[in-house]
């Protein structure tokens, strides 16, 4: 065995991923694809093995698919220890050993950080606890809303008009309930994709019957006797009746259980650096200790000046990868991770797709198709580049700019596109920078906007 | 060594940034795969194990390979049967 800190040969010893969900699962499965053969555990603190959380707030929230439908497949044997249904609790650099909330303790010579994210939840003291005000990011938590949701509520209340925000109104209004949807700034998506697309999706909203309110933020929220939700009390002075609300203003990281162990760990996420080794308080790489996934907050090679967090599906299984690779190899066979950032998002009977990092951009441009027949590609630019590109009910044209986005080809970009404008137009791309979080606002940040920006963002100079 | 027995669980995850909503794999499996309005596809992660033949080949024809089926031989972690 090795020595306590001195991790044994890359391809033996003990290699212990925290967080079994998508990250965890595929980083296990690519540990044994690099030829680690030494122990492998997995710890996860739901009782579910893996599945995959998309669906939970579009096909199973509008009941076209139940939660034991969406398990993950397993894509090869990994001979490994599941401690499901056990969270961590504590973490032991110097004595190389992950703590568990029933006090276990479990020994490692290489960790893996993958515990990602949860829904914030809301205030207590402003009605938080009161039945009927949900969050939506586990299983369990959909399961709970779907129920709720089945008693038949007069009005659901959406706090937060992000990505999550707007795929449970939509399910909602699938259903045929009413909904109000709450939004702390000038439009749904906004601080994920400008106000000028924002405005396009308050369209979508409003056409599907969604009650829209637009900056405007919840107070408090009311309960009757008996501790049910009854009202909430906006910001404008207006009451909304609901019986249901689903509280989506956005996701801290789950690092609690790293406090004190030395790493760079906050709300935000673990800091890495871009071979995913994790970063200790001092700015240093800790040795044998990575991170992946939702949790991870690294250097980004195209898009320079800031830590990155990707809440996006193809992050946590390409930064799995890359984990693993660098875990079962010496340093200098470590590779680096700089996927271009993408994610989609379906609401209203909308496809919605992006590559590269809108919220960054200064302008934004109509390349192909029109704002108002919700089929069209929006062209982010920042100080002449061009960094994003998001195709709504065009799933067929993004990998032609993913290629543009990562040549750092100019902005606005020259496409010759025969459903483009004869002229593009960059405009505004209307982002309003968030200033922190405020405990009574709706923050549209949600689990696929890139946030936790350092504090002098690149497209603030 | 364990002889593995064959999966008798079909798994299967869609890479939806990479899915172009081509459909080859709602003709093929059509009850496993569907669009939700125009360009949304939604599917069964875990449809009946009678699907394997239709699933395959819809993973087999999607023109950008973004379904991934189950591989792996060994039980559920939580081995108490489907989905616990």
């Amino acid at each position: 065995m090795t020595a306590a800190g001195a991790p044994g040969p890359a391809g033996a010893g003990r290699i212990v991923v925290v967080g079994a969900s998508l990250a965890g699962l595929r980083a296990a499965e690519a540990l044994r694809d690099e030829g680690f053969t030494g122990e492998l555990s997995l710890i996860g603190d739901e009782p579910h093995e893996p599945y995959d959380r998309p669906p939970l707030s579009k096909a199973v929230l509008s009941g076209r698919l139940t939660t034991d439908r969406i398990t993950l497949p397993r894509v090869r044997n990994i001979d490994a220890r599941w401690l499901l249904g056990t969270a961590a609790t504590g973490l032991d650099i110097p004595g190389r050993q992950v703590v568990l909330a029933d006090g276990r303790r479990v020994d490692f010579d290489r960790l893996l950080i993958a515990t990602g994210t949860r829904a914030r939840p809301w205030p207590a003291a402003a009605g938080g606890g009161l039945a009927g005000v949900h969050t939506l990011r586990g299983r369990d938590d959909a399961d709970r809303l779907r129920a709720a949701l089945a008693t038949g509520p007069r009005r659901v209340l959406v706090i937060g008009g992000g990505f999550t925000g707007g795929e449970v109104a939509s399910g909602c209004r699938e259903l045929g309930l009413e909904v109000t949807v709450v939004q702390r700034g000038a439009a749904p998506l906004a601080s994920a994709l400008g106000g000028v697309l924002g405005r396009a999706a308050a369209d979508w909203h409003r056409a599907a019957g969604v009650d829209l309110r637009l900056n405007t933020t919840v107070r408090a929220l009311d309960g009757d006797a008996h501790g049910r939700l009854r009202r909430a009390r906006l910001s404008d002075g207006t009451v909304v009746d609901a019986e249901v609300a689903v509280v989506a203003t956005g996701a801290p990281a789950n690092t609690e259980w790293l406090t004190g162990s030395g790493l760079a760990a906050d709300h935000r996420g673990v800091a890495c650096d871009s071979s995913c080794r994790a970063l200790g308080t001092d700015g240093a790489t800790v040795e044998g200790v990575f991170v992946a996934g939702d949790i991870a907050r690294w250097p980004h090679p195209l898009f320079p000046g800031q830590l990155l967090r990707l809440d996006h599906w193809d992050n946590a299984v390409a930064q799995a990868r890359t984990a693993a690779h660098n875990m079962a190899h010496a340093r200098l066979d470590h590779r680096v991770h700089q996927p271009l950032p993408a994610f989609w998002s379906n609401q209203f009977g909308v496809n919605l797709k992006s590559v590269g990092l809108p919220h960054l951009a200064d302008q934004v441009a109509v390349t192909q198709g029109a704002l108002d027949e919700r089929r069209f590609v929006a062209a982010y630019g920042l100080r002449g580049r061009l960094v994003a590109a998001v195709a709504v009910d065009s799933p067929r044209v993004l990998d032609g700019y993913a290629a543009l986005i990562e040549a750092r080809a100019p902005f606005p970009p020259v496409l010759n596109a025969p459903d483009g404008p004869a002229q593009l137009q960059p405009v505004d791309a209307e982002f309003t920078r968030p200033t922190g979080y405020a405990p009574d606002g709706a923050h549209d940040h949600d689990t696929r906007t890139p946030a936790a920006a350092v504090s002098t963002p690149m497209a603030h100079p | 060594m364990i002889t593995q027995a064959p999966p008798e669980t079909l798994r299967l995850v869609v890479d939806l940034n990479r899915c172009q909503s081509y459909g080859q794999c709602v003709y093929a499996a059509p009850a496993v795969f569907r669009f939700h309005g125009e360009e949304s596809l939604e599917y069964d992660y875990a449809p009946d194990a009678g699907a394997r033949r239709e699933v395959a080949r819809a993973a087999a024809a999607c023109p950008v390979q973004a379904i991934t089926l189950s591989g792996a031989t060994e039980p559920s972690p939580l081995s108490s049967g489907r989905d616990q």
